[in-house]
């Protein structure tokens, strides 16, 4: 078919192929993306070669028959057949382009059978990844410095474009994301995949992919989902089978002895410096998107946590508010994100950074005896 | 063959004694003065959205956080996108209806002048709504100017009421303006006008004033559900109350659609204008362009869930839109063909108005090529919210409908203001606007197909010389701008004197009355052979 030979002339012209590099769409890892890609070649060289056609009658008028030279206009004004023709074939062309795009889309939305399944949680900004038929389940967070966001340190090679725990995925396998979100629309992209799927809350979509190379791709949340909308992005790990297995089973081990250690840890007590320092670690990397590293809050859209009556007086309110989350606000419930811990040491932060100076500790086993009330 | 009134100037229009000062603006039911309103607002709004692109701009020249942060950067995009829809292209449409369609169709004024001069008036009040709600604490809209449901609802600052308040505004005076439209071409064409000798400017519009009329109702639905949802306890768009936050961008883009061709058929209606008679011949085509608009405004309310490929559709769906989607490229095709067919052979002459209607053609028959790239859904996966996107309908509606008002406003000016416009300054607009707004629109294909979302306030450093051209394109084509702002005022002022018409090959009714067009014109209707 004349497409067919349309797309085979593109891939050998030089300038398709030194263009894939950074400034055309990228052919991608898996045999979807390939079709994909070559979708988008063949209707671009469409649309170039109408171009040239329309153009080209164009400045053909433009040159030839314009008034400096003397012309003399035509009187012609209609031409049923011209019109009839010109509504035929690009109603064909249309049909040619079709066909390919309905089988490729077709395949695109086939998730049956597949061999593995994640559930991939949007929430703001962040996304969490857990894997079905095992207990590993984890947050992925942007991981570029606050410092080179902000210039006052050089920008890194995947500046924006790194997390700090990656999803990981096997090879040669077809691996479905099921995939919702905990507040607002977002949208998950790996564009070497081809994968792009809204997240919506209260729904789950379904997508797949199947990819053939290791390797990390890197992707990024492609709607928007408020302030830190740019700051979300996707990085997968795709593993050879056996690698895959072999880390699985490394993170459940991980993940069951976090708990085993946890629940130990709830007899201990830290000082206040301990968790003072932990605390501030936590707050910069969950709560300062929102509440501002100078816990000022933005007024009118995030409270401010300086000064602020439940940070000072209301102890079971603020370990209420920061475990359960606020419903019907932005306000996250952090209780499954963060260990017991981890909580203890950021609200314990709240109340004594930035002259909040409660004086007060919150420790461990005061978080596990509120969440086991 | 027409009862031009005399050379009647203001002062001795006996028939209403004309207020002067504040007041004439103020309680004018001419359909020139109303006309002129709407001009100088989408040029003030303009220029208000357009400072906003050049914060956006700004922030993107390089990679980090510079200037602003990333909450009012939101509020930049989302309003920048509202102004220039709603404050800017659609009021100059309707401008351009005031002062063009009575003339046009010989009629004295619009049919309902009151409604008229309360369709403009709201206008301001609404603007100054939405701009005042960008200094209230928690900053103004900055959910998009697509307000996707649940960020506009139970993630948005407390202005969203206010803005809830000014699209509603805006809708009312659309419909309006659409109803008074639609009523004057109805029932105001001289003797002779018959519908299939209308100019193809009046078709467009005819055309456009019932998208309108249909959808914008429907937009005031999506946001007064907003309204509830945020504030009286509804669940529309909440899964967890039993509604569904992707039916709001069904209802959104059921409105949105449409709303994307009342952006564009107006220009299709100018340029129809503005080629032949700088190619000293008929339109070719003249009833395949009304029946191709007509058929572009069917399409446009069956296509809307292509905005949407990646909420998870079931694949019928997705089929369908994109069927329906790749079909509209026919009759805009159809159109496309029918303007070279009528420069073919012509004897064509380039003063500014022909230059923005050629430009209009190349630059906007660009954004269709991208349209119906995007039209393909298993590739839309990869250009969805992407630069890609941006830069498509950037090109269909800056160097679309934008180019399009610019070529009418210097078709028009002598007509307007009965003053020839400075050519040396309008072909320093043209040539400033041409290669700018390529500068600006066109790397932002390469940035989105090399995988950069929209509406993000930073990005990785592998996009940054494409930002940097981009925005230098963008200061170039702001500053451009202002050239015409000059040239309008100047031409307002004085200027070697119009005749009544001033191109050659100029046909239409509003060419029979002199240059400035009298206060009042076709008392008597004109009879149409």
């Amino acid at each position: 078919m004349s497409i067919r030979l349309i797309t085979a002339l593109a891939a050998m012209t030089p300038i398709a192929a030194q263009a894939q590099s950074q400034l055309n769409l990228t052919q991608g890892v898996t045999e979807i993306s390939q079709r994909v890609y070559d979708l988008h070649m063949t209707i671009f060289y469409i649309c170039c070669v109408i171009g040239v056609v329309v153009f080209g009658a164009m400045f053909w008028s433009m040159i030839r028959h314009r008034k400096s030279k003397g012309r003399k206009p035509a009187t012609f004004h209609e031409n049923i057949k011209v019109e009839i023709l010109w509504t035929i074939i690009p109603f064909l062309i249309l049909i040619g382009m079709a066909i390919p795009a309905t089988s490729t889309l077709i395949a695109m939305e086939d998730t049956s059978e597949a061999d593995v399944t994640v559930l991939v949680t949007g929430s703001q900004w962040k996304w969490h990844y857990k894997y079905f038929d095992s207990d590993v389940e984890y947050f992925s967070l942007l991981a570029t410095p606050r410092q080179q966001i902000e210039n006052r340190l050089e920008k890194g090679e995947n500046y924006l474009l790194e997390v700090d725990r990656p999803l990981v995925i096997p090879t040669d396998r077809k691996v479905r994301f099921l995939i919702t979100s905990d507040d607002v629309i977002h949208s998950w992209w790996v564009p070497d995949f081809a994968v792009k799927k809204d997240a919506n809350p209260g729904f789950i979509n379904e997508t797949w992919t199947q990819v053939d190379e290791p390797g990390i791709y890197r992707g990024q949340c492609a709607e928007l989902c408020g302030k830190d909308h740019g700051f979300m992005p996707v990085v997968v790990i795709a593993k050879t089978p056996a690698e895959y297995d072999a880390w699985l089973a490394e993170q459940e081990e991980i993940q069951r002895k976090a708990k085993e250690e946890e629940q130990r840890l709830l007899a201990m007590s830290m000082d206040m410096d301990e968790l003072m320092d932990l605390g501030e670690q936590v707050y910069l990397g969950s709560c300062a998107a929102c509440h501002q590293a100078s816990g000022e809050g933005i007024p009118g859209v995030f409270p401010a946590l300086k000064g602020s009556p439940m940070a000072l007086n209301d102890m079971n309110g603020h370990i209420d508010i920061v475990v359960n989350g606020k419903t019907g606000t932005s306000m996250q419930a952090f209780g499954n994100q963060l260990s017991l811990r981890e909580l203890a040491a950021v609200i314990t932060y709240e109340r004594n950074a930035w002259g909040n100076d409660t004086g007060e500790t919150v420790q461990a086993s005061d978080v596990n005896a509120f969440m086991n009330e | 063959m027409s009862t031009v009134v005399g050379e009647m100037d203001q002062h001795d229009d006996h028939h209403h004694h004309a207020p002067s000062g504040i007041t004439r603006w103020l309680f004018t039911t001419n359909h020139k003065d109303i006309g002129s309103m709407y001009l100088w607002f989408s040029f003030i709004m303009f220029l208000v959205g357009g400072s906003m692109a050049m914060v956006i701009r700004a922030e993107l020249f390089q990679p980090g956080l510079q200037l602003v942060d990333p909450h009012f950067f939101n509020q930049m995009t989302t309003v920048h996108g509202l102004i220039m829809v709603f404050g800017a292209v659609m009021p100059a449409f309707t401008g351009l209806a005031n002062w063009m369609i009575p003339m046009m169709i010989g009629a004295p004024d619009m049919a309902l002048p009151r409604m008229n001069n309360w369709s403009f008036w709201i206008l301001p009040f609404a603007f100054a709504i939405l701009l005042a709600s960008l200094f209230m604490e928690g900053g103004g809209p900055a959910f998009g100017w697509t307000f996707y449901a649940p960020l506009s609802t139970t993630y948005s600052s407390d202005s969203t009421a206010l803005f809830v308040f000014s699209v509603h505004i805006m809708g009312i005076s659309s419909i309006m303006g659409a109803i008074n439209v639609i009523v004057t071409i109805m029932n105001m064409r001289a003797p002779g006008m018959s519908y299939m000798k209308m100019p193809l400017f009046v078709w467009t519009w005819f055309i456009t004033a019932f998208l309108l009329i249909a959808v914008m109702p429907v937009l005031a639905g999506a946001v007064t559900m907003v309204l509830t949802d945020k504030y009286f306890g509804t669940s529309f768009f909440d899964a967890a109350g039993g509604g569904d936050p992707v039916m709001f961008q069904h209802i959104f883009w059921f409105f949105g659609h449409p709303e994307v061709y009342i952006m564009i058929l107006p220009s299709f209606g100018i340029v129809s204008a503005i080629i032949p008679a700088f190619s000293r011949k008929r339109l070719f085509g003249y009833s395949s362009m009304v029946y191709a608009t007509a058929a572009i405004a069917g399409l446009s309310f069956l296509v809307w869930a292509h905005h949407m490929f990646t909420t998870g559709m079931p694949v019928f769906a997705e089929l369908f839109f994109m069927y329906c989607t790749m079909l509209i490229s026919v009759p805009t095709g159809v159109k496309v063909f029918n303007w070279v067919a009528t420069m073919w052979r012509g004897s064509i002459s380039f003063e500014t108005p022909m230059l923005f209607a050629l430009a209009f053609v190349i630059l906007f028959t660009i954004g269709g090529f991208s349209g119906l790239m995007l039209a393909i859904t298993p590739v839309d996966f990869q250009y969805h919210d992407t630069y890609f996107v941006v830069a498509h309908f950037h090109y269909v509606l800056v160097s679309g409908a934008i180019f399009s008002i610019m070529a009418a406003a210097y078709y028009w000016l002598p007509k307007w203001t009965g003053h020839m416009y400075d050519e040396g300054l309008a072909k320093l607009h043209f040539w400033a606007s041409l290669i700018s707004v390529n500068v600006l629109f066109f790397p932002m294909h390469f940035a989105g197909l090399a995988g950069m979302p929209r509406r993000i306030p930073d990005y990785s450093v592998q996009f940054a010389d494409i930002n940097q051209i981009v925005s230098i394109g963008g200061f170039a084509f702001g500053l451009s701008q202002l050239i015409f702002l000059w040239l309008v005022i100047k031409c307002v002022k004085g200027g070697k004197k119009a005749p009544a018409k001033p191109w050659e090959g100029a046909e239409g009714l509003e060419w029979t009355v002199p240059s400035p067009a009298p206060y009042h014109t076709f008392d008597t209707p004109p009879e149409v052979k």
